[in-house]
């Protein structure tokens, strides 16, 4: 999906993103002047169906969040196209994103951080609603503990601040206010990284629930692939700054051809002790973002690396419809 | 085989000001000499408190260890006083956390550090020292390790601060090494360097892995036996393919069908219904009954036995144990 061989992108897509790039100056000395970038995003492009979930997975540091902050415009991309519905937001000030803020929402990993500790859960939600002009008290209470029941929370947790739950719990509570404006997006930055197991399945299975009920489309952000396997119907790898592979889940999971989402795929422990294969181990660390080398962003840790990745831009091939790969060597090219 | 380490129905209580959290009630579990045993369980569960009582590092008060026995070969670890343990602590037995910086002091090079731990328990001059730090280095995997030494913890990634945690923990050659969710906070493809790296350990030094964490993947990838742990409680133990394959408590089945790997994308996940309850107030009889799908009058009454389901395996769970086919 770059300029390069351009894909027919579904035209009613809620979210489109192309180009999008972020660089973030690294400042030293008295005067502060920028010695170099961290390339955090460099050149993303996305593009996410209504009603469909659109995992972006990656290890730490890859880019994945800052791309979510991007596309709600917390953060001002430097480079790059965003349409949300068809209409172009990236220029847009802060004020004209007003209107939109209510269609695109986020939820976050640490649902205790994101919650105000001194306000109760119905002062919280109710916040959204009075911003986005529902006047009568009344309508607004009621609307309060139909959204808590629709997360699965008693009507007894509207009085009860964020202090009195437990992770689960504040994660729903997070997502009745995201939902409160009634979005058609919600971006999930690694909704569910931060809870217990047994927790999580339930999380899980309220997003999907949710999903199906209201129409909603997800950006899922996460580093756990089994869960964005799960929740996705497409996956795209990012790497550095770079989407590395983007595919549907199954075809992914069952077909990965980029080196890096095979390293990641066969890093991820099968939950199965008869399934002790030697995992593919990438050496080395995820490298900095900060002033990578040209070429391939993988070239320092893959293991079919030639003298030609080093150099230039490695473009996205498409091996199928929907199957694009960021590696020449997947096409014999 | 006999045991190397066993930890024989081990109550802990903290004391907070409004009520007293019993935080193990009568846990036992055992590592034989060179096997992997893996303690897994949600947050809260008690496995962190069950490693830091092995080796006397509760924070004592508002902890108390009110019952129970810990041995280690001959030697009953409670009844140890502070200098006869500080002999078994880091020399024989030996631990890793998960947060490596915070373990880690941030102003000493890491190469002083190893040494530190060293010449703790060993007489050898720093000469010699400083060369063990850099076979240690080597061993765990750290490349040019003697530039290595004059590092500070902030200079080294993630995975590498915790490959230096583990040659520090290897340093005076342990016979059981405790891992505390060592790879809980890296990225999935370092955390597959350092499994493979403790099972190097393991196989070329032959000692003991305790291993604690919550990750049901990594547990199937390196246990030889399993502890599930669930508030305060073992509530079943038994090989990794009897765990796996054969789960006979209904927690167990629960965590292992809520997994999204096993699941069929599109079908609902499985998902144990409710939360861990909160240790200063703990349901009556089996603590694991307001979540399980079979729980029956006597559950909420009475504490659930061990039920021995053969070759090891046991599990606290009557019902299941009366009635193997019921669904749990």
């Amino acid at each position: 999906m770059t300029m390069e061989t351009p894909q027919p992108s579904p035209n009613n897509a809620v979210l489109e993103v192309q180009g999008l790039v972020k660089h973030f100056p690294v400042r030293r000395g008295f005067f502060q002047r920028p010695i170099g970038h961290i390339q955090a995003v460099d050149g993303v492009d996305l593009a996410l169906a209504p009603g469909k979930t659109l995992g972006l997975v990656g290890e730490s540091g890859c880019g994945k969040s800052t791309v979510g902050r991007l596309i709600l415009k917390l953060l001002e991309p430097d480079a790059g196209r965003i349409a949300f519905r068809g209409e172009e937001i990236s220029g847009y000030t802060q004020d004209e994103m007003k209107p939109l803020r209510r269609e695109m929402q986020i939820i976050f990993q640490d649902p205790y951080g994101s919650l105000n500790p001194r306000m109760t859960v119905s002062q919280t939600i109710e916040e959204g609603l009075r911003i986005t002009g529902m006047k009568h008290p009344q309508e607004r209470k009621d609307r309060v503990l139909e959204l808590l029941h629709m997360v699965g929370l008693a009507p007894s947790a509207a009085d009860r601040y964020p202090h009195e739950f437990s992770g689960g719990q504040r994660q729903r509570v997070g997502l009745a206010r995201a939902l409160s404006v009634e979005p058609s997006l919600v971006i999930c930055d690694e909704p569910i990284s931060a809870l217990d197991v047994s927790i999580q399945a339930q999380i899980i299975n309220l997003l999907e629930g949710l999903q199906s009920r209201l129409g909603l489309s997800y950006l899922f952000i996460s580093h756990d692939l089994n869960v964005v396997g799960y929740m996705s119907d497409t996956v795209a790898v990012m790497y550095l700054g770079h989407i590395m592979e983007v595919a549907p889940a199954d075809a992914l999971f069952d077909r990965a051809l980029h080196p890096y989402t095979q390293a990641l795929l066969s890093a991820v422990p099968v939950a199965d002790p008869d399934e002790r294969a030697e995992p593919a181990t990438l050496g080395g660390d995820v490298p900095s973002a900060y002033e990578p080398p040209p070429g391939c962003k993988f070239q320092g840790r893959c293991p079919l690396v030639e003298d030609r990745c080093k150099e230039g831009k490695i473009e996205m091939v498409s091996v199928d419809a929907d199957h694009q790969v960021r590696c020449w060597k997947v096409t014999g090219t | 085989m006999k045991p190397l380490l066993s930890i024989e129905d081990l109550h802990v209580e903290f004391r907070g000001r409004r009520a007293t959290a019993r935080v193990l009630e009568g846990v036992s579990y055992d590592v034989r000499p060179g096997e992997t045993v893996c303690v897994v369980g949600e947050s809260g569960c008690g496995k962190t408190v069950s490693a830091l009582s092995i080796l006397g590092i509760l924070p004592v008060p508002p902890a108390r260890i009110t019952q129970g026995r810990v041995r280690f070969q001959d030697l009953d670890l409670l009844d140890l006083d502070e200098e006869a343990l500080q002999e078994v602590r880091g020399n024989r037995i030996s631990m890793v956390f998960q947060e490596p910086m915070t373990s880690l002091n941030p102003v000493f090079t890491i190469g002083d550090q190893i040494r530190e731990a060293i010449q703790v328990h060993k007489k050898i001059s720093d000469e010699e020292a400083r060369d063990r730090c850099v076979s240690l280095l080597h061993d765990v995997g750290i490349a040019s390790p003697r530039d290595r030494l004059r590092d500070y913890p902030h200079q080294l990634s993630g995975g590498q601060r915790q490959r230096v945690m583990i040659a520090m923990a290897l340093s005076c050659g342990p016979e059981l090494l405790i891992a505390d969710e060592p790879t809980t906070a890296l990225d999935v493809t370092i955390q597959v360097q350092i499994l493979k790296l403790f099972q190097e350990i393991q196989q070329q030094k032959g000692l003991s892995l305790l291993y604690i964490t919550h990750d049901l993947g990594v547990v199937a990838q390196i246990a030889d036996r399993i502890f599930v742990m669930y508030a305060g409680v073992i509530t079943e133990q038994g090989s990794a393919r009897a765990i796996f394959h054969e789960p006979r408590h209904p927690y167990t089945k629960g965590l292992l069908s809520s997994l999204p790997a096993r699941a069929r994308r599109g079908s609902p996940l499985y998902s144990v219904p409710g939360a861990v309850p909160d240790p200063a107030h703990k349901p009556e009889g089996c603590p694991f009954h307001p979540r399980c799908p079979i729980a029956e009058n006597a559950c909420r009454k009475t504490f659930p036995e061990l039920c021995d389901w053969g070759d090891g395996h046991l599990s606290r769970c009557p019902v299941l144990f009366k009635k193997p086919d019921k669904d749990g």
